[in-house]
């Protein structure tokens, strides 16, 4: 009778999985996509929970989950422009559930049911915690890089023989899990099997260190398919397919975003784990010195008056200096004069997809003036000023014919066919890829330098 | 006496959410891959059943440990993921508070 109601719950909390992210494709809807979602979640619970057969301690339960509450809720709370970290650290709590389980289901039936650990199992419960400890340190990793933290290097970190050694490192690791699988039961196994969690934990860490910020996106996409695929493992090892299916779920979400992000860097996936993205080109020679034109706040006020159709391009410049109140004023001023004001959102502005477009919904832009790149690209011609705000190497036009330019294909927003541009810099250095940005030295370019808000501030002074 | 386990039926499941789940987030606006990411997260947090499992079971207490800490992790994502959509998804809107947008 029970189990009819353990799986009769399951599969309603499936559909509403499934329901719950196929509300997200509307704004409009979304909202309904949270409720669905919490609302599988619950009946999953209650679900597993209420089998007096298998569940006898509670104890325990009701403790872990009253913590889960104390940290997660804060957790949720942080600011915007944190989302990033956060969701970097939320990949390696998820990694380390399942690595956690794994390890637990390994030992159980190792010490009470070894003949239990078939082929089948072995390898799921192989996958699991390669997976999930990966994703757990590799995360926790990338975490620390976005917020900052000081002993961990923000820039790419190389050394010889990198990718050898990393490969290397995963390749003991599968050697030895094909060997657990053929021989589960043995009087080495355990030892193997720790070799292996230390193994993937290293593996993890060494994945993340060559990393640079611009590859952020890329790479919290890619941790989030492993967090989902590792959830997947989870489910082959426990014969649940609830957990196979959200974590399928999860996995093709991770799986698509990465491609988005890849396509919008015009870079593939072994390139972004193995190229050290940031190092190579910082290495560039730059050639004769160029001259910026610098304008002042008072005269690109004056400038935006008179314009019909202003693009704004915002990028990560702006989120660090939390400019986007103060973009939002400008917005107000500049729609009070009757003036046509879009966004012009590259997929890669920021620190994960969608980061820019949250941070202005944050400052109450209406979503609708949010435009993709390829539809904003069309109406560039017509745009009078277009307003670069700490973006760099998206509105690069050496993106669309300098071969030997690192950004060489990557799609960028054509800030260069606007009529005119101001670009506000924080200095006179070159972006995150280390990129000469010829935009700033072009005829029609103007610089304003100094910190974003500020920046924005005075234009907004100007203009009321 | 050993557990069998008809794994195939799990291995089409995959499949075939696999190809719902990039069926439907295909789909999903790319105003909103931000908030995607955080209410993918908590869902793939269902890990927290697997969980429940180890903790509330007659199993060894170092087990039992696992399980506990494994069950706290997937209720820390479960907890933030969703508040944290919620709260995102909240902020978009067709209308700023003072300005008219046609």
């Amino acid at each position: 009778m029970i189990e009819i109601f353990t799986q009769i719950s399951y599969v309603l909390a499936a559909a509403l999985f499934i329901f719950s992210l196929h509300w997200m494709n509307d704004p409009k809807t979304a909202r309904h996509g949270v409720f669905a979602g919490v609302g599988g979640m619950l009946l999953a619970i209650i679900a597993t929970w209420a089998q007096p057969a298998i569940i006898v301690h509670h104890v325990w339960i009701v403790i872990a989950i009253a913590l889960g509450f104390v940290v997660g809720v804060p957790l949720s709370r942080v600011p915007l422009t944190a989302v990033p970290q956060r969701t970097a650290l939320s990949h390696a709590f998820g990694g380390l559930a399942a690595g956690l389980v794994g390890t637990a289901e390994f030992f159980l039936w190792l010490n009470e049911a070894p003949h239990n650990l078939t082929t089948f199992r072995m390898t799921a419960i192989i996958a699991e915690i390669v997976l999930g400890y990966l994703t757990f340190t590799g995360s926790l990793m990338a975490a620390g890089k976005l917020q900052g933290v000081k002993w961990i290097p923000q820039r790419p970190v190389t050394y010889p023989l990198q990718n050898v050694t990393n490969i290397g490192l995963l390749l003991l690791a599968i050697g030895l899990g094909i060997a657990l699988i053929l021989n589960p039961a043995q009087a080495w196994s355990s030892t193997a099997f720790l070799a292996i969690i230390v193994l993937a934990l290293l593996f993890g860490v060494l994945l993340i260190i060559p990393i640079g910020g611009a590859d952020m996106p890329t790479v919290i996409s890619i941790l989030n398919a492993y967090a989902g695929l590792s959830a997947v493992a989870m489910g082959f090892v426990l014969n649940n397919k609830l957990l196979i299916i959200a974590g399928a779920l999860d996995g093709s979400s991770g799986l698509i975003l990465s491609i988005i992000m890849c396509k919008a860097m015009n870079r593939s996936f072994v390139n972004v784990l193995f190229g050290a993205f940031g190092q190579v080109q910082a290495a560039q020679v730059t050639g004769e010195e160029k001259v910026y034109k610098a304008e002042t706040a008072e005269g690109a006020a004056q400038l935006l008056e008179q314009a019909n159709l202003v693009v704004i391009i915002p990028g990560y410049g702006m989120a660090v200096s939390q400019a986007q109140h103060k973009v939002r004023e400008l917005y107000d001023q500049l729609k009070k004069r009757d003036i046509t004001v879009k966004f012009a959102i590259h997929p890669v502005a920021g620190r994960m997809p969608g980061h820019m477009n949250v941070l202005l919904a944050e400052a109450e832009i209406p979503y609708t003036d949010l435009v993709e790149m390829d539809e904003m690209n069309t109406d560039m011609p017509q745009c009078d000023v277009a307003l670069v705000i700490g973006a760099n190497d998206v509105v690069n036009p050496a993106a669309r014919y300098d071969k030997t330019s690192p950004i060489y294909g990557m799609p960028i927003i054509d800030a260069d066919k606007a009529k005119t541009v101001f670009a506000i810099k924080r200095s006179k250095n070159t972006g995150f890829a280390g990129i000469e940005n010829e935009l700033y030295f072009s005829d029609k370019t103007w610089m304003l330098f100094g910190d974003a808000k500020t920046v924005v501030g005075e234009l907004v002074k100007h203009l009321s | 006496m050993i557990e069998q386990i008809d794994y195939w039926p799990m291995i089409f499941v995959f499949m075939l959410s696999t190809f719902i789940g990039v069926g439907v987030i295909r789909r999903v606006s790319r105003l909103l891959h931000t908030p995607l990411m955080s209410i993918t997260n908590a869902i793939s947090a269902i890990a927290v059943v697997g969980s429940i499992i180890v903790t509330g079971s007659e199993h060894p207490t170092p087990i039992r440990i696992l399980g506990a800490i494994a069950l706290f992790s997937s209720m820390t994502n479960i907890v933030s993921g969703f508040l944290i959509t919620d709260r995102m998804l909240k902020m978009f809107k067709t209308q700023g508070p003072k300005v008219k947008n046609k």
